[in-house]
């Protein structure tokens, strides 16, 4: 089961937290610093798996990451998952965000908070991987913003915004 | 075209995220958060009713400052709004806030869950969606409560969409996994199963993920997915990568859907012959594909590819049945050890620690011992260092322990920081398993305190001088050995306490070499003495009053030490006062007194290594994963069935038919009083445990310890156990052998011990866990530290569970701790045992029983039988020298129970008579028990003796 989804940037500020496993939001926060601090200090060219942070469960725990430019995308799951498997997994949310947003970069991330969860959402739920199919994932995106856009068009209408 | 165009979305969103970024410093930034949460404030609190656009916008920038590590403490009601919008848009952010920041507000709930219930019965799949994840992301009970029942219809409906579907499968799953209870099985789960079949292969994946958590709670329920599985992953396996289409990934076929696959075929034993060879041939083609030259040069594809391999070799482990296959997937294993990538490395030295405690594939591991020494001195990636040391410590065995061991030594000394005290304890504890030539591991130890003895636990050091003091044939080396390694200028504090007690105790072995003569190994000590902190110096103090005793000659010396002020006048009142006693003890005691209580160590009782304990405590229960639990439960059950077979039934076949008959028999003045009927059944009523039912014929052996103490309790083909025990008073201490019969290592070796509640509270058990790994041919040893607390009825029962081969195994028999071990004979004289036997002749104080002799009566046979049940025979006590009379007292922490025992057998009818009172009524009655089975007992059918027989002759 995937415990929890972190991104943050390369000075730990987080970009994106989705946590599937019920922490206060204090422990969340210290979550986040202590991995930020594990993952951080680590060299390039090292293995993608460490063990977990003591706060998310120690030992029992993997925490598996990539870092994209200036992005660290952090997953930290337990022994029931594939370390491989999620490495692609992140990999494909990383696609599935660059076709979502066309050269997708941290101020996307930042700008677009609810996208992020939407498009997560269409790939995991609950902690269980949901799809890996990025075509279906980014039909469903596709979709939900037809149905957006149709709504705006029809409630919305020019205003000041503030 | 881009799927989200940056253009459109919130304006004010927008807006204020720039705001926050613009801000220069982190006050700037609380005090712009601070604004905007009052102006949501007030916008939720206004009297105009807000639009839900608005509404929508202000969620999210409460989500955005959540994000920035601010507590949202307002917002929940608006959110919960916006769930009951018939837009897509509003309804969305609805779900998702209540998803990342949904507070346990029960009123709260209910509304939410009200809204969910609308959705999922709205038929539109977008909004069932909406609905079904939030269920799973909060997942909290009140939730499972709600909708448990809801979840699997919609998930096995015939018309429900795919994606509807998977998101059921996984909603039920994390359901599961919170409240199990609110979740039963029923018919829904064969066509569960089935969705295996399912043409989309988005459904497939969740429905694995499914079932491979509920197959580990309920594996017969889900036992048809095994063939259902391994079809599905041969289709995939064999399928041209261009067949699947989407789900193919970087020219790998769905593998995800594979390794779900994978991992569900864990949780079954192999499966049968037909199946099998179809599995075998899946796994064979993926160990092949490994070899083939890959498809593409990017990353992706070598990981999603070895995802698959990995899983593959997991469950070849797993299954543990195919040499072949294990060998093969040793060697793959051997090729990623020198990958260039790391994360193969890293992986294929995970998977080899589980391969080497393979017997099949033990050896094949082996062999690449270089290489993991060699990744312990080049990687640069501590995780992979770190799992180096587990494999070498897997792969360790008598053949290579002394290479390992001082790979590891040397490793020691440029280790990180974070993994150093794990290193010594798995050096401390291979040095002690595999030292074929001790003198090998005192060095080794000595070495690990020199080179890092910060980490040294005391578990290490006593463990160390504990096997001195035990083997007598290295404590002259041993002495030789610190003695030389003390001369350092510096010297760790450890070592000087081991130093101090070896020499304290064996110096004079060494005393004969004038370079280590008494008074130059005291100076070497004491030259530490004042470096050291206060515990240590304490122990030197000891060490000096023994060199008194093993040496005269530096006896004055050492007197001269102790009268010093900075000892007698020591601040530290420990130090004082052993300064104080031992100048005393030196002065007055004469040689053979001193001699006889500083006499040398008695050896230490043989216990499990406090070392392995503090490992496993270190590493916690992660050891064990749940698949491998979940493998334990289920072979229990597969065995045990549902229903444990009553403890008794074997040999009594109506365990409480003799009661009644006894207590319905009319007058019956030794009846038992109603309320003890109860008592009696709990006796044979088994321990409510879910473990195998007691190996057959343990029942006998166990009645056959009730009067001894020594000897063998169970035997079967693989295993021997047993026993050895003393008891004391109150007090106990048994000695639980486990003989492995086998030339087959039993793995997972875990006995257990069960008592019931109430055998919980009277009865206290201690002992330590011992080595999971019992090798072939050998022997290990369990102590228990018994302590009757009060009086008791049960037998507590002893639950092995190990895996032998690829089979687990689960034996439980009972262990015979009985009332009567804590029974102390007491002599007594013929009046005084009548007098107490006239006391004590108020119902409740008194049991007897008749009862047919299963064996011919032989006195000799007889009086042992009660001597060995521990009462004291008492000889010319009944008037009737035909009749056997025993007395004693049972202890316990509680009380002491005095009990009078008489036997009057009728020689003619084989009847037996047997009479017992005690001064606690309760304590009879288990004696009756334990006596029962062994002595043969009376229908009431079969009572011949008119009842005035069964009088005290003192009576009449």
């Amino acid at each position: 089961m995937i415990k929890a989804i972190l991104i943050f940037n390369n000075h730990g500020k987080p970009r994106l937290v989705r946590f599937y496993q019920r922490f206060s939001e204090d422990t969340q926060q210290q979550i986040i610093r202590e991995t930020f601090h594990l993952v951080s200090k680590r060299d390039e060219n090292v293995c993608n798996f460490l063990e977990g942070g003591l706060l998310i469960g120690g030992s029992d725990n993997k925490l598996i990451y990539r870092h994209y430019a200036t992005l660290y995308f952090v997953f930290c799951v337990d022994s029931s998952e594939s370390e491989l498997g999620i490495l692609d997994l992140i990999q494909v949310f990383v696609e599935t965000l660059d076709k979502c947003f066309e050269n997708v970069c941290e101020l996307d991330l930042i700008f677009h908070v609810d996208k992020v969860h939407n498009i997560l959402a269409e790939m995991v739920m609950g902690g269980m991987v949901l799809e890996t199919n990025m075509n279906e994932i980014v039909t469903q995106i596709d979709a939900q913003n037809k149905l957006e856009k149709s709504e705006t068009f029809i409630f919305q209408s020019p205003r000041q915004d503030r | 075209m881009p799927a989200v165009s940056k253009g459109d979305g919130m304006r004010g969103l927008a807006v204020f995220i720039s705001d926050i970024r613009n801000c220069k410093s982190k006050e700037a930034e609380i005090k712009r958060i601070n604004k905007e949460l009052a102006n949501i404030r007030s916008k939720f609190k206004g009297d105009k009713a807000l639009d839900g656009y608005s509404k929508k916008k202000y969620v999210c920038k409460l989500l955005f400052i959540f994000l920035l590590g601010h507590d949202i403490d307002f917002g929940h009601m608006e959110a919960v709004n916006l769930l009951s919008s018939n837009r897509y848009t509003e309804k969305q952010i609805g779900y998702l806030f209540i998803s990342v920041l949904v507070n346990s507000n029960s009123e709260l709930i209910r509304l939410i869950n009200n809204a969910i219930k609308n959705d999922l019965a709205s038929r539109n799949p977008t909004f069932m969606g909406l609905a079904l994840h939030c269920i799973a992301n909060v997942g909290s009970r009140e939730m499972a409560e709600a909708f448990a029942g809801e979840i699997p219809k919609i998930l096995v409906a015939g018309d429900t969409m795919d994606s509807v579907k998977q998101s059921a499968a996984l909603c039920l799953l994390r359901l599961y996994r919170t409240s199990p209870d609110l979740v039963p099985m029923g018919d829904w789960t064969s066509r569960v199963v089935h969705l295996l079949n399912d043409q989309h292969l988005g459904v497939v994946t969740a429905a694995t993920s499914l079932i491979t958590t509920l197959a580990q709670k309920n594996p017969e329920e889900f036992k048809t997915s095994v063939s259902l599985a391994v079809s599905r992953l041969s289709r995939i396996v064999t399928s041209a990568s261009t067949d699947l289409q989407d789900y193919t990934y970087y020219f790998v076929p769905a593998p995800w859907l594979s390794v779900k696959l994978l991992r569900l075929l864990q949780c079954y034993p192999p499966p049968d012959p037909a199946v099998r060879g179809r599995l075998t041939e899946c796994l064979e083609t993926i160990l092949n594909k490994a070899q083939e030259p890959p498809k593409s040069k990017k990353v992706q594809h070598s990981n999603a590819k070895n995802a698959v391999l990995f899983e593959a070799i997991s469950l070849i482990i797993h299954h543990d049945s195919e040499p072949n296959l294990l060998v093969r997937a040793c060697n793959q294993l051997g090729q990623f050890l020198q990958h260039r990538e790391t994360n193969l490395r890293y992986l294929a030295l995970e998977s080899m620690c589980t391969l080497a405690s393979s017997e099949f594939s033990h050896e094949a591991v082996k062999t690449h011992i270089e290489t993991v020494i060699n990744a312990l001195k080049t990687e640069r990636d501590v995780s992979v260092r770190q799992r180096a040391v587990d494999l070498l410590y897997a792969m360790c065995d008598r053949s290579n322990a002394q290479q390992i061991v001082a790979e590891m030594l040397s490793y020691l000394e440029t280790a990180d920081y974070s993994i150093r005290e794990e290193i010594v304890l798995k050096v401390a504890i291979l040095a002690e398993k595999y030292a074929v030539d001790y003198t090998w591991y005192v060095d080794t130890i000595l070495n690990l305190i020199r080179i890092a003895g910060d980490y040294v636990s005391e578990e290490v050091w006593y463990r160390v001088i504990q096997i001195v003091i035990n083997r007598d044939d290295v404590q002259g080396y041993a002495a030789k050995t610190v003695f030389e390694a003390l001369q350092a200028p510096a010297c760790h504090e450890n070592l000087v306490k081991v130093g101090g007690y070896i020499l304290g105790e064996f110096g004079n072995l060494i005393a004969g070499d004038p370079r280590s003569s008494p008074l130059i190994q005291f100076n070497l000590l004491h030259s530490k003495f004042h470096l050291c902190s206060v515990p240590t110096r304490a122990l030197l103090l000891s060490t000096y009053i023994k060199f008194v005793n093993l040496f005269p000659e530096v006896k004055t010396t050492i007197q001269d030490v102790l009268r010093s002020d900075s000892q007698l006048k020591n601040a530290d009142v420990e130090l004082q006062q052993r300064a104080v006693e031992y100048l005393r003890l030196s002065t007055v005691a004469s040689t053979d007194i001193l001699a006889t209580v500083l006499e040398e160590m008695p050896p230490f009782p043989e216990r499990e290594s406090s070392i392995l304990a503090k490992l496993k405590k270190k590493k916690g229960p992660s050891t064990v994963t749940d698949l491998e639990e979940a493998k334990r439960e289920r072979s229990a059950d597969v065995n045990g069935g549902p229903e444990p077979a009553p403890a008794s039934a074997a040999s009594t076949p109506s365990p409480s038919a003799d009661l009644l008959g006894l207590g319905a028999a009319p007058p019956a003045p030794a009846g038992p009083p109603p309320s003890s009927g109860g008592l009696l059944v709990d006796v044979f009523s088994d321990s409510p445990s879910a473990v195998a039912p007691l190996a057959p014929g343990s029942e006998d052996n166990f009645a056959r310890f009730v009067c001894k103490n020594n000897g063998v309790l169970f035997e079967n083909q693989l295993l021997q156990i047993g026993l050895k025990s003393e008891f004391r008073q109150n007090l106990g201490r048994m000695f639980i052998f486990y003989g492995n019969k086998t030339s087959t290592q039993f793995l997972n070796f875990t006995p257990t011990l069960i008592c019931s509640d109430d055998l919980q509270t009277n009865l206290s058990l201690q002992t330590k866990p011992v080595d999971p790994t019992v090798d072939g041919g050998a022997q290990v040893q369990q102590v228990v530290n018994i302590e009757c607390v009060s009086d008791f009825t049960e037998a507590p029962v002893l639950n092995i569970q190990f895996r032998y081969g690829g089979t687990f195994q689960n034996v439980s028999v009972k262990l015979p701790i009985t009332l009567n071990k804590f029974f102390q004979p007491t002599e007594m004289a013929s009046q005084d045992f009548f007098q107490r036997w006239k006391q004590l002749s108020s119902p409740q104080q008194e049991v007897q029983n008749i009862f047919k002799a299963k064996h011919p009566m032989d006195t000799e046979v007889t009086k042992a039988k009660i001597i060995g049940f521990g009462s004291a025979l008492l000889e010319d006590v009944d008037p009737n020298p035909a009749n056997f009379v025993g007395a004693g007292i049972i202890h316990t922490r509680t009380t002491q129970i005095g009990c009078l025992l008489r036997l009057e057998p009728n020689l003619q009818a084989q009847v037996r008579l047997l009479e017992e009172r005690a001064s606690y009524a309760r304590a009879v009655f288990w004696l009756w028990c334990g006596m029962g089975p062994k002595w043969g007992r009376l229908r009431s059918s079969e009572r011949c003796v008119p009842l005035c027989n069964l009088r005290c002759p003192a009576d009449t």
